[in-house]
């Protein structure tokens, strides 16, 4: 049953699909980083995500402040990354792809472990980044929570363009990611720039969980493994060749389960997943690189 | 005599299992274009791989006076060591203007990094036109130039260069070749040319070696190599 | 004499397997038995996981929704139509490569990760199809098979009599579960040798190269996701068997993932290792419990271990069984 049409509601719908949208983006972002460098999806970056978000929880509870935790966070998420990959993820350096991905399945294993281990399975709330209350545009209500997601979001992505493409460290990244032979014979050192890639991927992510949290009433271990879900798919909807294509394709995919949800009664909050999974499926047998992919040609 | 810019001796590489150099001994002096010779899979290219590190080798490498044999490539490229591997390695998905500042990226000279650039497109001016375009859509003798502009970003002291005419019109390949002899003439470029045409490359070096099976089978200086009957017979065609 | 003494090597492998496999309940307690025969159900699905991934290089993240499809074929077959349970068997595995079938017909157009990301959101959209279809599936309670109990093999009285011996029901179910586990790995070794292996393994190897040499790249790889769904589909039908119950919590995105564990852990593109692959995914949590129950640690060691095992041996048990043999196959197979 299609509800009559309310354009207020359709904007506000929208502005809460880009929103949440906005945080999943960062972290396709995540993935397409590590992605473009390892040639794997990184399961485990939802719960790496997640125990970001715990580690903020325990700083704000010995006296931070949000924002105060939120960049140590950042800091300590960065360290942990490339720590991960220095640990985990170089000894498979040469190993086959499906290797590599089964390693990041176990760290999805690991991490999950050790946040519950760490941490009780209470649940427990992280304090708003941004107001609650309401503000006014063009006579529509919008919630400064969700606008101020979104302003992170594109912020975030915005800082990680700046850094890749104006940056001489940015270069390295992007000439390591696709041609790491060629990189190493101009002197760069390929294997730090994999563990630098997925230190801005863990940062990525615990800007997410610490967004994502708040938005909730309360959250526990289980925070961002539905996030992993539609990063994965809005990733790969937008095509995971293009990082700019990962973000605008996560948002999309935002808007729609937003939109289909409230205006599809039948698919109602269950079968959102589905939903998005079968739009999906029909874009790539149209598009099989993606949205913005670039579809390497082999006719066969 | 002084000490050789490069002196390989007694050099074995493997890949896996399979072992594809048995004891390469060469040297390069300062200055000099050396040519590397041998029909395929004589051994050319792994010899420059293990020069740059890029493959499992044992054996002693020395450059410069010091020993780079355990040397990662990133190590080899920061002495100065410029590797154009074989199918020029375009970093395809950047431009060409990326491509080049990455040849500069281990040095640290700002000012100096510039007036190379500068004087490079002045070399080749055709590159300050493309500079956006993706390194990927020019032609192959175009990438070609690119590689060795770019390897004359590192302001090497050795430019090892691996089958340059692969692929290429006899036309481009006389071009590039022309302008790797004018660097050499003009600032004392050391180059280590790997070259299944062995015309060209012993009208260009001054000296040759030719390998067979991962040795060395016959050194000598290009005029001597090119009366020699059976480098005539084999490599030459006549 | 080399022949023969490796013939000779071979069939007393085979017996000896085959040993093994008859007499292992009566060695281990009849609980063992059961935990045996849950991990027969992981074999079954691994060995045709391998043969999908491993031999034509298509990667799904959905073999534990596949299982889901021959589980509820089984339980529905069973509650709603009174079927005994066994016979449902091939039914669920049909059902299972119907869909495998229709799955593998966008994976013509799709490869690598955007296969994977289709095959991964059948996976994750099961439970939630699964409870919404609740006429058929029971919704979120499932379906219990008690309710038709007097029909079933297994029976209410915990003995089974079967060719005239009379077992335990647990040493029933791994006794079923591994004779089918045994025919299936046999069915795949025959076929991994003959001339479908050859056509599975150049399309994982290069799809140019296969398509010149004539192959109908379509129908190899829908055939092949096909073949792997009726095994996944006989997985998830034993799987119903043994549990006696089918919900949408047994079928979640985790049994895909434990499915591709055991394949890659086991070995791809080879056979031998997968037994291993099977005992791994189904030994390894509870071993990790034992090594603490504190929440969160099975987890942790759990992840460790494949994490541990995956640095230790890339190439899965597969391929250390492969290095280990190398010696002796070369010198049985080398002429002197």
């Amino acid at each position: 049953m299609i509800l009559a049409f309310d354009w207020t509601q359709l904007a506000q719908q929208t502005v809460i699909g880009l929103s949440s949208g906005g945080l999943w983006a960062l972290l396709a972002l995540a993935l397409v980083l590590i992605y473009r460098s390892t040639g794997v999806i990184n399961f485990a970056q939802g719960e790496m995500a997640m125990f970001s978000t715990f580690i903020a929880w325990s700083l704000i509870h010995h006296g931070l402040s949000y924002w105060e935790a939120f960049f140590l966070t950042l800091a300590i998420s960065f360290v942990g990354g490339v720590a991960l990959e220095r640990v985990v993820i170089r000894p498979v350096e040469r190993a086959p792809v499906l290797t590599v991905v089964i390693v990041t399945l176990g760290l999805f294993f690991l991490v999950d472990g050790a946040a519950r281990w760490f941490w009780s399975s209470e649940t427990r709330s992280l304090p708003n980044a941004f107001s609650t209350r309401p503000i006014t545009v063009a006579g529509v209500a919008f919630s400064i929570q969700d606008l101020g997601n979104i302003a992170v979001s594109l912020g975030v992505v915005a800082l990680l363009f700046a850094l890749f493409q104006f940056t001489k460290l940015g270069l390295a990244l992007r000439a390591a990611a696709v041609n790491p032979e060629e990189s190493r014979l101009l002197g760069i050192r390929v294997s730090w720039m994999l563990a630098l890639g997925w230190g801005l991927a863990a940062a990525m992510g615990a800007v997410s969980g610490m967004l994502t949290a708040p938005a909730l009433a309360s959250f526990d271990q289980n925070l961002m493994q539905p996030v992993l879900l539609y990063a994965f798919a809005g990733a790969v909807l937008g095509g995971i060749s293009s990082p700019f294509g990962a973000v605008v394709g996560t948002l999309l995919l935002g808007v729609f389960v937003n939109l289909i949800g409230t205006y599809v009664d039948w698919i109602g909050t269950d079968l959102r997943l589905p939903a998005a999974f079968a739009v999906i499926l029909g874009v790539l047998l149209v598009r099989p690189a993606g949205l913005f992919g670039r579809a390497s040609v082999r006719r066969v | 005599m002084a000490e050789p810019l490069l002196a390989l001796e007694g050099v074995e590489a493997r890949y896996g299992p399979v072992k594809a150099l048995h004891g390469v001994s060469l040297t390069v002096g300062e200055g000099e274009i050396v040519a590397v010779l041998g029909a395929n899979g004589a051994g050319k290219t792994t010899t420059l791989r293990a020069i740059s590190g890029t493959v499992r080798r044992s054996g002693a490498i020395r450059f410069a006076g010091k020993s780079i044999a355990g040397r990662p490539p990133e190590a080899v490229a920061r002495l100065g060591i410029a590797h154009v591997p074989e199918g020029r390695g375009t970093l395809s998905e950047l431009s060409v203007g990326e491509n080049l500042r990455l040849g500069a990226y281990s040095r640290r000279d700002r000012a100096a990094i510039r007036e190379d650039e500068e004087r490079i497109l002045a070399d080749f001016p055709w590159l300050e036109e493309r500079r956006n375009q993706r390194a990927g859509t020019l032609s192959g003798g175009e990438q070609q130039m690119l590689a060795l502009a770019r390897a004359l970003m590192l302001r090497p002291r050795l430019v090892l260069l691996d089958e340059p005419s692969l692929g290429l019109a006899p036309r481009v390949v006389a071009d590039i070749f022309r302008i790797v002899g004018e660097l050499n003439e003009r600032e004392g470029m050391t180059v280590l040319v790997v070259e299944q045409n062995a015309i060209l490359a012993l009208e260009a070096a001054s000296r040759a070696y030719v390998l067979e099976v991962g040795r060395v089978a016959l050194e000598g200086g290009s005029e001597m190599l090119r009366r020699n009957e059976s480098v005539r017979k084999s490599y030459l065609g006549y | 004499m080399r022949r023969a003494l490796g013939i000779g090597a071979w069939v007393l492998a085979v017996a000896a397997g085959l040993g093994l496999f008859l007499l292992l309940p009566h060695l281990v307690s009849d609980f063992h038995s059961r935990d045996l025969a849950r991990a027969g159900v992981f074999f079954i699905a691994i060995v045709g996981l391998n043969l999908l991934t491993g031999y034509t290089g298509q990667i799904s993240l959905g073999h534990g929704a596949l299982m889901a499809i021959g589980g509820y074929t089984t339980a529905a077959l069973v509650v709603h139509e009174h079927w005994r349970d066994v016979w449902t068997i091939p039914l669920a595995g049909l059902a299972a490569g119907i869909v495998g079938f229709i799955i593998g017909i966008p994976a013509l157009r799709l490869s690598g990760l955007y296969l994977a990301l289709v095959t991964f959101g059948f996976a994750v959209s099961m439970p939630s199809l699964l409870k919404k279809f609740s006429g058929l599936t029971g919704g979120t309670q499932g379906l219990r098979f008690l309710e038709s109990a007097p029909l079933q093999v297994t029976g209410l009285t915990g003995k089974v009599t079967i060719f005239g011996h009379t077992m335990t029901q647990n040493h029933f179910l791994y006794y079923l579960t591994w004779s089918i586990g045994i025919v299936g790995f046999a069915l795949a070794w025959l076929i991994v040798r003959g001339r479908l292996g050859r056509v599975f393994r150049s399309v994982r190897d290069s799809e140019i190269a296969a398509v010149s040499s004539g192959v109908n790249l379509a129908a190899t790889k829908t055939f092949a996701f096909a073949l792997s769904g009726v095994y996944a589909g006989v997985a998830g039908a034993l799987l119903a068997i043994q549990d006696e119950i089918v919900n949408p919590l047994s079928f979640t995105f985790l049994l895909s993932i434990l499915v591709l564990v055991g394949a890659v852990v086991g070995g791809l593109g080879s056979l031998p290792g997968l037994v291993l692959g099977a005992f791994f995914v189904q030994y390894l949590p509870s071993i990790s419990t034992h090594v603490s129950s504190r929440a969160g640690v099975p987890d942790f060691v759990y992840g460790a271990a494949i994490i541990l095992v995956m640095i230790l041996l890339p190439t899965g048990a597969g391929g250390l069984l492969r290095r280990v043999a190398r010696p002796l196959t070369t010198w049985l197979y080398t002429r002197p």
